[in-house]
């Protein structure tokens, strides 16, 4: 008898192991009250970089989004690609063109040729809009979640159409940490569950017992209280929101050698270790998840 | 004053008792900084140990602290071994004695000082005695080494069931001798960048750099460095193992000298590691690897061929079904040679689909899913090394019927679930995606707490049982006093 309620425990624990997970559970809808179309002028000058707090330069002013890219800014960028011609979609696929990186032979270095490449899938559970098969548009909740499931060259297309580009490393350190200290957060030297989107932070948006982590809308920790819910402020010295968590940030820098292209900030599937300013991760142009998105940077207007 | 003078001698000084308090500090330095990271951090354990105890986890040093965790575990995890091999194998006293009074408080300065420093703020003072306790196991593994010196006429064998050269060398001694010096250079691999990268708590995690095309030497160096150690401390388990299970016969002739030249080619594909050689280092360890695993197959198919044989002795015709249980009857010699079958799943198997379909599959991940399968790989390894000992540590403690086999069984089916577990969580990008992962991550993270935990309690409830015994008179530590391991080789 004993043994067989262990067995049926046992079956019932790894059968829950293979339940299907709603990717459309009902979603929170909260407004931040942070305009995602806001910019942040990171000023010239020396700052603190990397773990051990070297001081580099950067000797130009630069303006730097505030906020992730949306889902409703990306959204708008397809329909507006897509209707100029800029946009190609092949196999389920949102595609674009890419003049290619120059091949070095590096040992596990992948040639990126010119052509076509992946921006968004149209297939795929986990994206947060929809394609009717001429408009694209936001699943209702996520218009101001940042956009995911968008792989390097997607991000990059969204700035370069727009005149923007996406971030060096540099100057995505920069402006996450500011210029006074080398805190390994973008709003200090310490982090609480409810200062950022990271792994079990218990938000609103997340339940681990099923789908486990979403994306939370962008600047949603910024001091207010959401439906008794209280989020610490983890803005950046600039006023920058989600440079820890949420959503990794592809930046832009393409290495010689290597085809990776990285990404900083951490995710909400991240520990807060890779929360940690300096932390990187990388991988190849044409992944896309839903825990990676982008913002993009811009010479100040005069 | 007799009473503790009498159990310092006993744990000090007899090898049973500095195996205990090697196991002892290992488990405390787990039970504690376990504590801090994983499900105790997610469920808050990690805040109140922090407060409690006043630690200083400053984001910007984790990566040296961890570093300074994983040596120190290690060295205690070394000092096991040193006692073992000088219990087992003949020795001149004075090596003997030396090497394990160096090891000794080598190991209790790198655990003790290491971890205040990297724990609670920089004192330097801290750090200068954490480096000397390194030191000194250094120095251990010098005189370890030449009192292992194999053509000491000394101890030259006869027995025809062991193997040797012509002239008497015993070859497993030379096995022994091997891994103790290639371990002593290929420390350096890790001193040298150590001293480096040490000089202002400026270091770094390999798992973090892999990705990389161009690492300096000190990089590659430090790679290198942790794959061997790991390595060769299980090479000298295995080794270890099959001097308790007293391992002879024509696979003992086939699997010694395998091992030793399995030992050397990887040392040298190592170390060929942060030189020019480095593009085709890979290919030599592969090399290494392969005689050195088939050695330990040897010992694996002695060692259930013995178990069989001796458990069906007295039967005519034993069924298969009998054969079975004569090799299953007895977990504690089961146990280590089914965990070195089984760390084939976890660790080598893995290892070698990871190097086959590298760029195909595992880079086309990002960097943070790769580190998941480095890092993962190597806690299992270093995890099914600690459950090997701890499985010879049972049949030590001469636990006898049920007890023998809750012990081993325990240990055995827990650290199965465990580590399968964290193998499917490393590989499970292959069959689920992103988005749907998290009720199969649920039940891995169940399975996996379940398996350490239980891991944890067995190993709590035999400290206990050491400690209360401790103050027994006659207790159990009083019969361990003079027992040397090489009484128990069966």
């Amino acid at each position: 008898m004993q043994r067989t309620v262990w067995t049926l425990l046992l079956l019932a624990a790894l059968l829950s192991s293979c339940a299907p997970v709603n990717l459309n559970a009902t979603l929170p809808v909260f407004e931040t009250g942070v305009d995602p179309e806001t910019w942040a002028l990171i000023p010239a000058g020396e700052f603190l970089s990397g773990q051990f707090n070297h001081q580099v330069a950067i000797d130009y002013d630069y303006e730097i989004m505030i906020t992730d890219v949306t889902v409703t800014q990306y959204v708008a960028y397809l329909n507006a690609a897509l209707a100029s011609g800029e946009l190609e979609i092949v196999d389920d696929k949102v595609t674009g063109y890419y003049t290619g990186d120059e091949f070095r032979g590096a040992r596990h270095e992948v040639e990126i040729t010119a052509g076509n490449y992946i921006y968004v899938p149209l297939d795929d559970p986990a994206s947060t809009f929809r394609y009717d098969g001429s408009i694209f548009s936001v699943k209702s909740g996520y218009e101001n979640h940042p956009m995911t499931n968008v792989s390097w060259f997607g991000a990059r297309a969204y700035c370069l159409y727009y005149d923007y580009r996406l971030p060096t490393e540099l100057e995505w350190e920069k402006a996450a940490r500011g210029s006074e200290d080398g805190r390994p957060f973008p709003w200090g030297d310490e982090i609480a569950r409810n200062q950022a989107n990271f792994y079990t932070t218990r938000d609103p948006f997340e339940d681990m017992a099923t789908f486990g982590s979403r994306t939370t809308p962008v600047g949603f920790y910024n001091g207010l209280t959401y439906d008794g819910y209280q989020t610490l402020d983890g803005a950046s010295l600039y006023g920058l929101y989600d440079m820890a968590g949420n959503v990794w940030q592809w930046t832009g820098d393409v290495y010689e050698r290597m085809h990776y292209r990285f990404m900083r900030g951490g995710s909400k599937d991240s520990y807060e270790m890779d929360l940690r300013i300096w932390a990187r991760n990388n991988a190849t142009p044409t992944y896309y998840s839903p825990g990676v998105g982008f913002r993009c940077v811009r010479t100040p207007l005069k | 004053m007799q009473f503790i003078k009498d159990r310092f001698i006993y744990l000090f000084k007899s090898t049973k008792g500095l195996i205990l308090v090697a196991i002892v500090m290992i488990s405390i330095e787990t039970a504690l900084f376990g504590m801090l990271s994983g499900p105790m951090a997610d469920l808050g354990v990690r805040d109140v140990v922090v407060r409690a105890l006043k630690i200083d986890l400053v984001h910007a040093e984790r990566e040296g602290r961890i570093i300074i965790l994983y040596h120190s575990i290690a060295m205690a995890v070394v000092a096991i071994e040193v006692y073992m091999i000088t219990s087992l194998l003949k020795m001149k006293n004075f090596y003997r004695t030396v090497a394990r009074a160096f090891v000794t408080i080598g190991y209790l300065m790198a655990m003790i000082f290491g971890m205040a420093f990297a724990y609670w703020g920089h004192n330097w003072v801290l750090h200068g005695l954490y480096i000397t306790g390194l030191s000194l196991i250094f120095f251990a593994g010098v005189f370890l080494t030449i009192g292992l010196w194999p053509w000491d006429k000394e101890y030259h064998i006869v027995d025809k069931a062991y193997a040797q050269t012509r002239g008497g060398v015993d070859m497993e001694r030379v096995a022994f001798f091997t891994a103790a010096l290639t371990t002593l250079i290929s420390s350096f691999f890790g001193a040298i960048p150590a001293s480096f990268y040490g000089n202002g708590f400026e270091t770094f995690l390999a798992e973090n750099i892999v990705r990389y095309p161009d690492k300096s030497v000190m990089e590659y160096s430090i790679i290198g460095h942790l794959h061997i150690m790991l390595t060769l401390i299980a090479v000298m388990l295995t080794l270890i193992i099959g001097r308790w299970m007293d391992f002879k016969g024509i696979l003992h002739k086939i699997a010694m000298p395998l091992m030793i030249v399995g030992t050397i080619v990887l040392n040298l594909g190592v170390w060929g590691v942060p030189t020019p050689l480095e593009p085709v280092a890979h290919m030599v360890i592969y090399v290494g690897a392969t005689p050195s695993m088939l050695a330990a197959l040897g010992l694996v198919i002695f060692g259930w061929d013995k178990l069989i044989r001796t458990g069906v002795a007295g039967i005519k015709k034993p069924t298969g079904w009998q054969k079975f249980k004569a090799l299953i009857r007895d977990p504690l010699r089961f146990g280590p040679l089914w965990q070195m079958v089984f760390m084939n799943f976890t660790v080598s198997g893995l290892g070698i689909l990871m190097a086959v379909r590298l760029d195909e599959v595992f880079r086309m991940w990002p960097a943070r899913e790769e580190r998941v399968e480095l890092t993962g790989h190597w806690h299992v390894l270093a995890a099914i090394i600690a459950t090997i000992i701890l499985l010879y540590y049972g049949d030590m403690l001469g636990f006898k019927g049920k007890l023998r086999q809750w012990y081993g069984w325990g240990i055995i089916i827990a650290s199965n679930i465990a580590f399968g577990a964290v193998t499917i969580f490393e590989m499970k990008r292959l069959f689920i995606s992103e988005a749907e992962q998290q009720p199969l991550v649920n039940t891995i993270i169940y399975l996996m707490d379940f398996g350490l935990g239980m891991l944890l309690v067995i190993l709590a409830l035999v400290m206990f049982w050491r400690l209360v015994d401790l103050f027994n008179r006659k207790g159990r530590w009083k019969t361990e006093e003079k027992q040397e391991l090489s009484g128990e080789v069966k």
